[in-house]
This record gives C-alpha cells, sequence and structure tokens, in this order.
C-alpha cells in the first residue's frame, strides 16, 4: 500500500505552512519525520491521515485521492494516533481499545468475533493484557500511551501514522514503545511517526524525513540525512556526528556555546 | 472484573453492553412501567393497579376505562415519551460538551422558547401562535449561540460560555416584556412557563409521540460517532467519522427533542441535566449511555409528575417538580465536586 502527497499546500486560514510539498511513503517502510518545532511536520500527518485538507494538490493513498475515498473506508486502511487525545470518564482499557473497531462495525454489526479478536491481538501486541480492567485514568503515562497505541492496532491498518508518539514519555518507555513500532514494522506494517530525538529516528527508522520551514530538506536513509551540515541546516544546531557505539546509526552530539568556542 | 454481555445472530448482527449497565437499565423500565400504572390509578378517581390493567388491556368500555384510557393515559404516556426525548437530549448535550452541566436549557432554547411564547402572547393577544412562535425562538436561539460559538469547529466548553451569556440576555429580555405586558397576558406567558402536561390530550400524544420516535432513527445512526467523538476530534476524525456535519446534526436532533416537549408542555427544565448524570452513575458506564440516559429521563418525567398532581393539597405544574428536583441535584453536584477537589 503506497501513501504520496503530491504537489500539497496545505496550512490554517491565517498561517500557510508548506507550498507544492511533494512526499512518497514507501510500503513496509518506517518513515521517521523530524525537524525544529513548528517545522510544519505534525501539520504534514494531518494532511497525509486527511484531517486538514490541502488547499492544493492531493494525498494518494494506493493511487487515488484519499480525499475522494469514503473517509470510514479509508480508516481500514490508515490508522492515526494522534497528539493528544481524550479518554472518556470511567473507560476500562479494554473498553477504549475496542473503540478502535468503529470503522468495521456497523448499525447492525457492533461486536463480532472479528472484533474481539483484534482487540486481544492488539492488546497482547502492545503489552496491555493485563491492563484490560483498569480504569484507563488510573493507568501510568506509558501504560495509557500504549493503551491508546492497541486502539489504534485494534483499527487492524497496514498503515500507521503516529504523531509524536513518544513525548513525554520517560526514556525507558520511549524505548519501550519503539520496540513495539519496530515489531509491528518487522510484521510488515508502514510506519510514519514524527519523532523528536534525532538518534532515535535514526536508530529505528529506515527512512528519515527532515523538514524546514514546510518543506523537506533532505530525505533518505538515516545515515545519508543525519550529517553534520544537514542537522545544522535544518535546526541551526552546530553538532558532531558519530556512529552509534551500539547499532552503528548516526548518533547526534549536539555542540552548546561551550564547546562550540574549545 | 466488569462483565459484557455479547448478543449475535449469525455472522450479520451483534451487540454488546456491559452487564451491570444492561441490568440497572432493565431494572428501572420495569420501574417506570409500574410508576405509571399507579400514576394512572391516582387521581379524584382511585383506581387499583389491577383495574387499571384490566382497563388497559381489555375494550370493557366501562367507566374506568374511560378514566384510564382516555383521560389519563395520554398524560402518563406523554410523561414517559417526554421524559426519555430529555434525558437523550441532555446525554448528546452533555456528550458534546464534555460538561455535566451541558443540555439544551444551557445552550439558550428554553429561554428563547419562552421569549417566543412572550412575544407572540403579547403581539397576538392568546395562546394560538405560542407553539409555533416558542419553537422558533428556541431554534433560533440555538443555532445563534452555534454560530457565535463557532470557530474552525466548535468546541463544547464555548459553546456552554456563548450559551450562558446568551441565556442571561434573553432572561432580561423576557423580563422587560413582562413588565412592559398587559397583567393578563404576563399572566398567560407565566402560566406557559411553567412547564406542564396539564391538559394534553390522545391528539397531543400521538403526535409527541412520533416526532420523538422519528427523531430516534438518525439517533440510531449519530449515537455510535458520538461515542467516537468523545475521544477528541482528530481520533474521531481519524477513524472515519465526519466530525463537523456529525456535531451539527446531533446539535439539531439534541435541540429538537427538547422542542417537541417545550412545544407541547411548555420548558420542564433540569430533566435533561438531571437524567444522563443519574444513568452514568448508577450504570457505571463510561462516556455518554443513550438508553440508559433515556430510561432515567422517563423514570424522573413520570414520577415528578404523578408527585406535583397527587401530593400536594393543590396539583402543581410538573415543571415546579423538577426545578426542586434540579436544585437538588445541583447542590448535590457542587458539593460533590468541593469535597473531591480537597481530598
Amino acid at each position: 500500500m503506497t501513501l504520496e502527497a503530491s504537489k500539497v499546500t496545505f496550512g490554517y486560514r491565517d498561517r500557510p505552512v508548506g507550498t507544492g510539498l511533494d512526499l512518497a511513503i514507501a510500503p513496509g517502510s518506517f518513515t521517521a519525520i523530524v525537524g525544529p518545532n513548528a517545522c510544519g511536520k505534525s501539520t504534514l500527518l494531518r494532511v497525509l491521515s486527511r484531517l486538514l485538507k490541502p488547499t492544493e494538490g492531493a494525498v494518494l493513498l494506493d493511487g487515488k485521492a484519499i480525499a475522494h475515498q469514503p473517509s470510514k473506508q479509508v480508516a481500514k486502511r490508515l490508522g492515526l494516533l494522534p497528539q493528544s487525545s481524550i479518554a472518556p470518564d470511567g473507560i476500562t482499557a479494554s473498553d477504549l481499545v475496542a473503540r478502535g473497531r468503529f470503522p468495521h462495525q456497523s448499525a447492525l454489526r457492533q461486536w463480532s468475533r472479528a472484533d474481539e479478536a483484534a482487540v486481544r491481538d492488539a492488546m497482547a501486541a502492545t503489552g496491555t493484557t493485563d491492563l484490560a480492567d483498569r480504569l484507563v485514568d488510573e493507568l501510568s503515562g506509558g501504560q495509557r500511551q500504549r493503551v491508546w497505541v492497541a486502539m489504534v492496532l485494534a483499527q487492524q491498518t497496514e498503515l500507521l501514522l503516529l504523531d509524536e508518539p513518544t513525548t513525554f514519555l520517560d526514556i525507558a518507555h520511549q524505548i519501550e514503545l519503539l520496540d513495539i513500532f519496530a515489531g509491528l514494522n518487522d510484521e510488515g506494517r508502514t510506519i510514519v511517526a514524527v519523532l523528536h530525538d534525532l538518534n532515535q529516528a535514526a536508530r529505528y527508522a529506515s527512512h528519515i524525513v527532515a523538514m524546514r520551514d514546510g518543506a523537506v530538506y533532505a530525505e533518505g536513509a538515516p545515515a545519508e540525512v543525519i550529517t553534520e551540515a544537514t542537522v545544522e541546516a535544518v535546526f541551526d544546531l552546530p553538532c558532531k556526528v558519530v556512529p552509534d557505539p551500539v547499532s552503528g546509526t548516526p548518533l547526534v552530539i549536539p555542540l552548546g556555546r561551550a564547546q562550540r568556542h574549545r | 472484573m466488569r462483565r459484557h454481555l455479547v448478543l449475535r445472530v449469525g455472522g450479520r448482527a451483534s451487540t454488546r453492553t456491559l452487564l451491570r449497565a444492561f441490568a440497572v437499565t432493565a431494572a428501572l423500565a420495569v420501574l417506570t412501567v409500574l410508576a405509571a400504572v399507579i400514576a394512572l390509578g391516582l387521581g379524584e378517581m382511585r383506581i387499583s393497579a389491577v383495574d387499571v390493567v384490566r382497563a388497559l388491556v381489555s375494550d370493557a368500555g366501562t367507566a374506568i376505562e374511560t378514566v384510564v384510557v382516555q383521560w389519563r393515559l395520554p398524560r402518563v404516556l406523554l410523561g414517559v415519551v417526554f421524559g426519555a426525548a430529555l434525558g437523550l437530549s441532555g446525554a448528546v448535550f452533555q456528550s458534546l460538551t464534555r460538561n455535566p452541566l451541558g443540555s439544551p436549557d444551557v445552550i439558550g432554547f428554553d429561554s428563547g422558547a419562552y421569549t417566543g411564547a412572550v412575544v407572540s402572547i403579547i403581539a397576538v393577544g392568546s395562546t394560538a401562535l405560542v407553539i409555533p412562535s416558542a419553537l422558533a425562538g428556541g431554534i433560533a436561539t440555538a443555532l445563534a449561540v452555534y454560530l457565535l460559538a463557532y470557530r474552525r469547529g466548535v468546541h463544547g466548553f464555548r459553546l456552554i460560555v456563548v450559551g450562558i451569556a446568551v441565556t442571561a440576555l434573553l432572561g432580561s429580555v423576557n423580563t422587560y416584556l413582562l413588565l412592559k405586558a398587559r397583567l393578563w397576558q404576563a399572566q398567560m406567558a407565566s402560566v406557559w412557563g411553567a412547564g406542564s402536561l396539564n391538559g394534553l390530550d390522545w391528539s397531543d400524544a400521538r403526535n409527541g409521540t412520533l416526532v420523538v420516535l422519528a427523531l430516534l432513527v438518525p439517533l440510531l445512526w449519530l449515537g455510535r460517532r458520538l461515542r467516537m467523538l468523545e475521544l477528541g476530534d482528530d481520533a474521531a476524525a481519524a477513524m472515519g467519522v465526519a466530525v463537523e456535519p456529525v456535531r451539527l446534526a446531533l446539535v439539531v436532533v439534541g435541540v429538537s427533542l427538547s422542542a417537541v416537549v417545550t412545544a407541547l408542555a411548555g420548558p420542564i427544565p433540569f430533566v435533561a441535566l438531571v437524567a444522563p448524570q443519574l444513568a452514568r452513575r448508577i450504570t457505571r458506564a463510561p462516556g455518554v449511555q443513550l438508553v440508559p440516559a433515556a430510561v432515567t429521563g422517563a423514570f424522573l418525567l413520570v414520577t415528578c409528575d404523578m408527585v406535583a398532581l397527587n401530593v400536594p393539597p393543590q396539583a402543581l405544574p410538573v415543571g415546579l417538580m423538577t426545578i426542586i428536583l434540579g436544585g437538588a441535584y445541583l447542590v448535590w453536584l457542587l458539593v460533590a465536586q468541593s469535597r473531591k477537589e480537597l481530598r
């Protein structure tokens, strides 16, 4: 399944973000979108997931304009983990995950065997099976985020778009979540994630898109994109890039004022 | 462990509900029927429950049957139907606004309807045009509040704040109109303003029930989308819900459910506010619970009307009874809230 933005111009009425942007998501890839705050990476993800309509150009899902397909049909193939979601008061983890089955349900078919199996599998894949009967309000940040991921997984889509899935989590929970995404990617799902940590992006992603000012500045394999020159150009941050001693992927070491003048 | 009740018919149809919510709602439905039977037996002519049921199932043509079926049944039936309509309307608004204070009264519907009614009474000098003008006033106000609160979509909190402001404005308009009106006009308006099921007959019962049933059809479709909207606009949209059109449709259906009641009985306050919250607490189910809210509303209105009609020395309009109930509920809500914050 391919997802492609073709010459999209997008933004909000009073604040244009990007113009004529092209981006193709390769099937089976783990694409990380990186860039400074307000560079338009989350907005681009909203465009890719049809939440924001581009003013020009189109987003194509398998070559067909996503805007012209029934939204519920798209939801069976493309799932999105938004930056912020709201858990209804008093909902349990398993009930929340069950809501991810909406695109597969109808007025008559509200809880099929397939729904039940999808929820069970999604909770197993995210390690949330034991949390099934717990109230979402009472979970820790890391557990809660895994439950939200399970809800998107229950949608059973080949494509997963994740908007800053690791923000607000401590480092151990960030890695735990990224490992889950890597596992899903190994099983054949295409993943597109907006990430803040360049080193994590370099380690987990197969393809990196670096954005600046609403445009794609560079894209390619981590070793091609995460270079001293590109990071400095995109983030205005001088740095050194060395091989990660564990994975061999690029490791960014930022230079603060003290290190620059040495 | 929360247990669910799952019902499947072949591979085609299936549904799931929390066992507790189902049991509590069913019990409340039985209580509502019991209350209705008791209400049918009360009044100047007391009739035993057995005779009431006999009059309902057979057509013996006796005096008892005339009293029960012709005189009292329309009122009790409308108590059930209108109570359910108000409960649903409140549940829709509380879910949309994510606020236990959300209800059609809060976004200005009732005060708009009252303004419409007062204007028509003063202009025409009778209650002939009260129904259409109250509806026009209520719907115009609700739409105005919706549009004033619209900025890149409608958000619950803004809807409530704008609703409170508009309600306050209309309140002063209403007071001004009543002060300017002649005494008998002001009296007529006040009687209408205290919602009551008095004097409703079979044609009202038929019309009211049909309209409410007709509104249930879109609500069946919208209800599942309402549950998705609870997760936030982005999550709902990502799962294929057309957020803004669905929200507008929900506002229209919610206001309409409330409008039918106001048109036939005048404004009956607080049922829409209290029923969904009560339903949530007794079912302990998450989010909006449309069916439990409807059953709770029906039970509340039938019971309140029965008490208002039979307990005080002189029969009171049910609107007064629900105000007392609503006031008690608000006090309790505030106390519970402040306790929670102190903890």
